[in-house]
């Protein structure tokens, strides 16, 4: 795939070429600091340095365009001729900033500081930004604003929260106070992330199921131990505690691979699937078997196979 | 790439950015050190070293100083190579490093990795630590690599699709107009070459590789698109709504009465219910989830349609 992730050999390039301007721009830098800007090791960069240093052009006259220190790990560049600038944005550089910046901006986030910073960039990146219009990113915004606006006041201003929260899994709404840790927008949903003093346990909270906010007078007290999630490992990880659970499902029932975090999708031909899940609460499961109906069966476990019918039978009896 | 060839590569990359003439291929090799004796070697490598140039988005340009030059030459002009000066507020920065984060489990975490070394090369204090607030992701997608070079491109694709229900992918031919996420779903959006209409497809129900079937540019966007209203067009549920009456269990169908117009009691612990559906198939699935909280007094299809989609969970 060109453009869009270097390739390893290529990337040593770009570091060289971004370096020299790195550190021009900030007069003198320190090593470790520098190392770690660029993601490398002290030795790797020095390594750089030396390349950088070793550059030579040998016609018309013999010289080197280069002449850098770093004695007493500060580096200096003393002369850099024409590489005092870094290089322009690629398309896919650009498209990948301004994407993302569009998309706070429909969130809300970012405020007057975001239209700002599109504008720089967009500026900056001159024509490499034009095809980023072609990538766009929508976000879920069914009459959460003022609950976003509240939580966000929360969030500035350190407070306590109520919420009338609705579990979709138990179909129940419940009431519990909340301590804001942040919020998350995750494939395109937006959570509240905090210390839930019902559970005394962090917890994420789908601002579309918050029936209700209040944002109370009390101070918020996120104890030492709540631990943010690593958002890059995935929203919903499965503990070693939860229920496996396997479901078939007819070419009409497959949306569930789609949606949900499967272990494993195994391919039953004529569009069937055959899917396992993890999950601590098999009411969800239950529901969503009579939402499938015919289109999913659950295979494992087989008590809970059972409780389905016996939920589709009390329900059916209704009918009757 | 070895050591020698980044070195080489470096050399050329200044020898090319110093000179405002354009240099010969001859010029070229005498200054920069690393290429090779033999001409025909020299050459074969020089082409080479062209093309990973232009791959970096090094704007490499061809020509000669005179008409009389038979020789063609190379530069890089300063100002097509440089990066604009930019300087960014301390709280602009903040949201640039915040939209870098964005992409981190995505196609192009590696492109914005890329944009905010060259702008931390440009004097830019972005940091890299998670700041308090807000911390948005976008999710990986295996077609959207593909697509999103075609949509750059502007380049034909084809690709195998599997629509909802379908027991079999069915191949399609598409002029990519754009790439959309919606509601943390990704769609492409086109003209359907086979079906002379314009089609979204959603990434995920892509099977096996996406294939470019022509050159780049080779597509035409028609002039006043909007991609986010195509897909908007396209996703949006038919606004016809009906009612439905439904016996809702005293305290269950929270779901259900998030939606409702009216609720009244209806003795024994059952409220009843008014909420307004347009689709009978998804709203009865949806009801049937509720399983034995609700019973549907009317329309009849609907009625009929969840005891249907029980019978299918019950067989």
């Amino acid at each position: 795939m060109t453009g869009t992730s270097p390739a390893t050999g290529s990337a040593r390039l770009q570091r060289l070429l971004a370096l020299v301007p790195y550190v021009v721009s900030r007069k003198a830098t320190g090593l470790a600091e520098t190392a770690a800007a660029f993601g490398v090791s002290e030795r790797e960069l020095v390594d750089d340095l030396n390349l950088l240093w070793c550059v030579e052009l040998r016609s018309p006259d013999p010289y080197c365009p280069i002449d850098l220190s770093y004695e007493g790990g500060e580096i200096v560049v003393s002369q850099a001729e024409q590489m005092d600038r870094p290089l322009r944005l690629a398309v896919d550089e650009a498209s990948a900033l301004l994407v993302a910046l569009r998309m706070l901006a429909e969130i809300g986030a970012g405020g007057d500081a975001l239209s700002r910073t599109i504008a720089k960039l967009e500026a900056a990146a001159g024509e490499a930004g034009a095809p980023s219009a072609q990538v766009a990113v929508q976000v879920d915004k069914i009459a959460q604003q003022t609950v976003l606006t509240q939580l966000q006041d929360a969030l500035a201003r350190g407070r306590l929260v109520h919420l009338s929260y609705y579990v979709h899994g138990r179909d129940e709404t419940t009431e519990r106070d909340v301590d804001p840790m942040r919020l998350l927008v995750v494939d395109g949903r937006t959570y509240l992330e905090g210390w839930c003093r019902r559970a005394e346990a962090v917890r994420l909270f789908r601002l579309d199921r918050i029936l209700g906010l209040e944002v109370l007078g009390q101070p918020a007290e996120v104890p030492a131990e709540a631990e943010p999630k690593d958002v890059d490992q995935g929203l919903y990880r499965p503990a070693p505690e939860d229920l496996r659970i396997e479901i078939e499902l007819a070419p009409l029932g497959r949306w569930v691979a789609e949606n949900y975090p499967c272990e494993d999708v195994q391919d039953l031909g004529d569009g069937r699937l055959r899917v396992k899940l993890r999950t601590p609460d098999s009411r969800w499961v239950r529901r969503l078997a009579l939402r499938l109906g015919e289109h999913g069966r659950v295979i494992a476990p087989a008590d809970l196979a059972t409780q389905v019918r016996e939920d589709a039978a009390a329900a059916l009896a209704q009918y009757a | 790439m070895s050591r020698r060839k980044t070195e080489r590569l470096l050399g050329l990359v200044v020898c090319l950015l110093s000179s405002e003439r354009y240099l010969t291929a001859i010029q070229i090799r005498a200054a920069v050190p690393g290429y090779p004796e033999s001409f025909e070697a020299f050459k074969r490598m020089f082409e080479r070293d062209k093309e990973e140039l232009r791959e970096l988005g090094i704007p490499l340009e061809t020509g000669s100083n005179s008409a009389l030059d038979e020789e063609l030459g190379y530069r890089i002009p300063r100002q097509a190579y440089e990066l604009p000066e930019i300087r960014l507020e301390p709280d602009e920065a903040a949201v640039l490093s915040l939209a870098a984060r964005v992409w981190r489990q995505a196609e192009l975490a590696g492109a914005a990795a890329g944009a905010l070394l060259k702008l931390r090369a440009a004097g830019v204090d972005a940091e890299e630590t998670p700041q308090p607030g807000i911390e948005p992701r976008l999710a990986g997608e295996p077609a959207f690599g593909p697509l999103w070079e075609a949509v750059r491109d502007r380049r034909p694709v084809t690709f195998a699709h599997r629509a909802a229900g379908r027991s079999e992918p069915q191949q399609r031919r598409l002029d990519p107009w754009g790439v959309v996420n919606r509601h943390g779903r990704w769609y492409v959006a086109g003209h359907d070459a086979d079906r002379d209409a314009v089609r979204v497809f959603r990434l995920s129900r892509i099977e096996g590789p996406v294939r470019f079937t022509g050159p780049a540019g080779s597509v035409t966007v028609p002039e006043g698109t909007d991609v986010r209203e195509t897909v908007r067009e396209w996703d949006t549920q038919p606004s016809a709504q009906r009612t439905a009456l439904l016996r809702v269990r005293g305290g269950a169908g929270q779901g259900i009465r998030r939606y409702a117009t009216s609720v009244r009691p209806d003795g024994d612990g059952w409220d009843l219910v008014e909420a307004p559906f347009s689709d009978v198939g998804w709203y009865s699935e949806h009801l049937a989830s509720f399983g034995r909280a609700v019973i549907v007094v009317e329309p009849a299809d609907l009625r009929e349609a969840v005891i249907t989609q029980l019978k299918g969970a019950l067989a």
